[in-house]
């Protein structure tokens, strides 16, 4: 929960007892050196974990097979296949911190990913870069209309994208009706776009990451991704502090929207195929992988990194279990064990650190 | 208060109800002359009425029903509901038994579900066929069965041992693992390549499931081919398996390598056919079907055939079939469709 503080607390300076490397990066962390710090925090980091649990399910499945990492195909799927849910994730995220959440991300992108079908339909010679801007803005549309009924509406996340999920779902229907968008209906320099490579990594993959480190960035050190943790980890005190709570909260979904819109029509590009079944039941992986990157489920902690290593998690284990010869059923049960693991992992460590802000307390 | 605004409002619905049936039984009577008048030789009239409209598959249905209509200078005429829901069909075949229809050709949405309404219909002298989608045998006079599953089965394994030269590992892309159709196929598959010296040379690998879900089956052929290197080809008997299977190895470094085939629509296929991914996929022609349906419409109502089992009539340049078991009248073989003629179909 090292993130939960808006602002670190400068004391600690003065004390004289000896304080385990933990402790001081809860307590005090100027006491340390930068270096020192730097290493703790990755060390102590829930992604870290979640990191290494990545690397073991990789190296097993490579033993295993070696084309799994190693041939042509299974480097680039590696990396490609993640993408998309990593652009939702990264989205969910920056939700989730803000104690909120967006379900309606799989509608949103079954609708962004038909219009982007559509519009190659309609106007055969549209440049591919105003089908991306205009799948982005229906998405973000679609995020602020959540945005404005859960900011100024006052009532739960969950109840309003659990409608809007319906109601996108429900739109995309009656648009498309028995309709799909097939291969042959796309230009083909669109469906490369979904499998092309720069120096061996994927183009999508090289923009999940690009927005990836923007928004993470942001996150990280802008004031306005520091207030998002904030409203999160206490709402009332955040309005009383005078926050801009709903701008924020509206920026958050605009986000998670625009970023579904994005990946909608990457969707498009890389499967060729979009069928009114697209996007269904993605929000919830896109959920689990926040959840399994260490983005706690009531806000207030967490990073758009581990939701993003969170996302390759899920992705690559549903990769290498068929490849281990496990069976469908027990691959569905891992991923279920994972997330279980990752929220008792969860309540373990807010335990154990209350416990030590606690007795650091006691100390000084 | 409540009863004086009750009263007009039930005397207006005995009223509506009274001249509902009323005019039912008339057009009822109406529909038993016209009917027995094509009978004579007049013209016959016919209503087409699809799962559902706006779908290319019975759109293409429907232009060879149309087609053999005209030949047989027959009247007909498509209606259907925007949505392949159950009840959806139900208002319009009693349209069609109050509009005295010589015949009603549709495909079913429920086996059960339409049964009442078409027995209104058959009670009212309207001959009633269905094509793709039955409903139950003892509901409707005729079923034209587009192909029976001995010869989708048969035909899939024909185009991959075709396509890999006799030989090789293939492996199967189902739909889900407990999909009827599906299942029905894959076991005659399994029983034809170990029966048949033909295929003794091949052997199939490895079955996994695509749930009809794009990015599942994309996944799953993945893979099969990571699991199974010396892998030669893959059958996916469900349209979605194919198209995604096909797309992937589309861009893949198998592309070419393994062959790929099983059950496609030339609008998801067209793109793989022609940059080489996929060389022949199957499915029967809907046109040919929608043709064969116009044509066992006409011979019943024109009375030339019962829908007796042993049957047999005239279908135009399709040739003669024969009505079997259980009134069903079979399309025949699936249809191959490959780069030649893939151009030829718009569904």
């Amino acid at each position: 929960m090292s993130h939960t503080d808006v602002e670190r607390p400068e004391s600690g300076h003065g004390s004289d007892h000896e304080t385990s490397a933990g402790e001081a990066l809860l307590v005090g962390p100027s006491q340390l050196s930068p270096t020192r710090r730097a290493l703790t925090t990755v060390l102590r980091s829930r992604e870290l974990s979640i990191f290494l649990v990545l690397v073991a399910v990789v190296v097993l499945a490579t033993t295993k097979n070696n084309g799994f990492l190693f041939s042509d195909d299974g480097w680039r799927n590696f990396l490609l296949n993640p993408s998309i849910l990593l652009l939702l994730a990264v989205g969910q995220a920056v939700v989730i911190i803000t104690r909120n959440v967006d379900l309606s991300v799989g509608s949103v992108m079954a609708l962004t990913a038909y219009l982007a079908g559509r519009l190659f339909i309609e106007q055969p010679n549209i440049p591919i870069v105003a089908v991306l801007v205009a799948c982005l803005l229906l998405g973000a549309v679609l995020g602020l209309v959540n945005g404005v009924l859960v900011a100024y509406g006052g009532v739960p996340a969950l109840v309003i994208t659990l409608g809007t999920l319906y109601i996108y779902r429900g739109i995309m229907l009656t648009w498309a009706g028995s309709d799909r968008i097939n291969a042959g209906d796309l230009p083909r320099e669109f469906l490369q776009l979904g499998t092309r490579s720069v120096l061996g990594v994927p183009l999508l993959t090289i923009l999940a990451l690009v927005v990836l480190a923007i928004v993470g960035y942001y996150l990280h050190t802008a004031r306005g991704g520091r207030e998002l943790y904030a409203i999160g980890s206490d709402p009332d005190a955040a309005v009383l502090y005078g926050l801009p709570v709903r701008r924020r909260l509206l920026a958050a979904f605009v986000l998670s929207g625009a970023l579904a819109g994005l990946a909608g029509a990457l969707y498009t590009a890389r499967y060729g195929t979009v069928s009114s079944s697209v996007g269904l039941g993605i929000e919830l992986q896109a959920v689990a992988a926040a959840v399994i990157g260490g983005v706690a489920i009531f806000g207030g902690s967490g990073t758009v990194w581990g939701a993003a290593i969170g996302a390759f998690l899920l992705v690559t284990i549903n990769r290498a279990l068929p490849s281990l010869g496990i069976e469908d059923f027990w691959q569905r049960a891992v991923v279920g064990a994972l997330i279980l693991g990752a929220i008792v992992l969860d309540r373990v460590l807010a335990v154990r650190q209350a416990r030590k802000l606690a007795e650091s307390r006691d100390h000084s | 208060m409540k009863f004086h605004t009750r009263r007009p409002i039930a005397l207006a619905a005995i009223i509506l109800t009274a001249s509902a049936a009323l005019t039912a039984c008339g057009s009822d009577d109406d529909g038993g002359d016209s009917g027995s008048s094509g009978g004579d030789g007049g013209s016959l009239s016919m209503t087409m009425l699809p799962k559902n409209l706006g779908n290319p598959y019975f759109d293409t249905s429907t232009a060879g029903a149309e087609a053999a209509a005209e030949e047989l200078g027959a009247e007909i005429e498509e209606v259907g509901p925007e949505t392949a829901s159950p009840d959806a069909q139900v208002s319009y075949i009693n349209t069609v038994a109050q509009q005295g229809k010589d015949a009603l050709i549709l495909s079913a949405n429920d086996p059960e579900a339409l049964c009442d309404a078409i027995e209104e219909a058959r009670s009212a002298d309207v001959k009633v066929i269905t094509f793709d989608a039955d409903t139950n045998p003892e509901c409707r006079d005729l079923f034209i069965n587009q192909a029976t599953a001995e010869g989708i089965a048969a035909k899939q394994l024909e185009l991959i041992s075709e396509q890999i030269g006799g030989e090789g590992e293939i492996a199967i892309l189902s739909a889900a693992a407990n999909a009827t159709n599906q299942n029905a196929w894959i076991d005659m598959m399994e029983t034809e390549l170990a029966d048949n010296p033909d295929y003794a040379n091949i052997e199939l690998v490895d079955t996994v499931y695509g749930d009809d879900d794009d990015q599942k089956s994309f996944d799953q052929t993945e893979a099969l081919l990571q699991n199974h290197p010396d892998l030669k080809g893959i059958i996916s008997p469900t349209t979605v398996g194919i198209a995604a299977a096909a797309r992937y190895l589309s861009d893949s470094s198998s592309k070419g390598k393994v062959a790929l085939t099983g059950l496609g629509t030339p609008n998801q296929m067209r793109e793989y056919v022609e940059n080489g991914t996929v060389e022949s996929f199957a499915l029967w022609n809907p046109g040919d079907l929608g043709a064969l349906a116009a044509y066992a419409a006409a011979a019943l109502a024109n009375g030339d055939i019962s829908g007796e089992e042993g049957d047999s009539f005239e279908a135009g340049d399709l040739g003669e079939f024969e009505v079997g078991a259980d009134g069903v009248v079979l399309l025949g073989e699936p249809f191959t469709f490959d780069a030649d003629n893939i151009g030829d179909f718009d569904f």
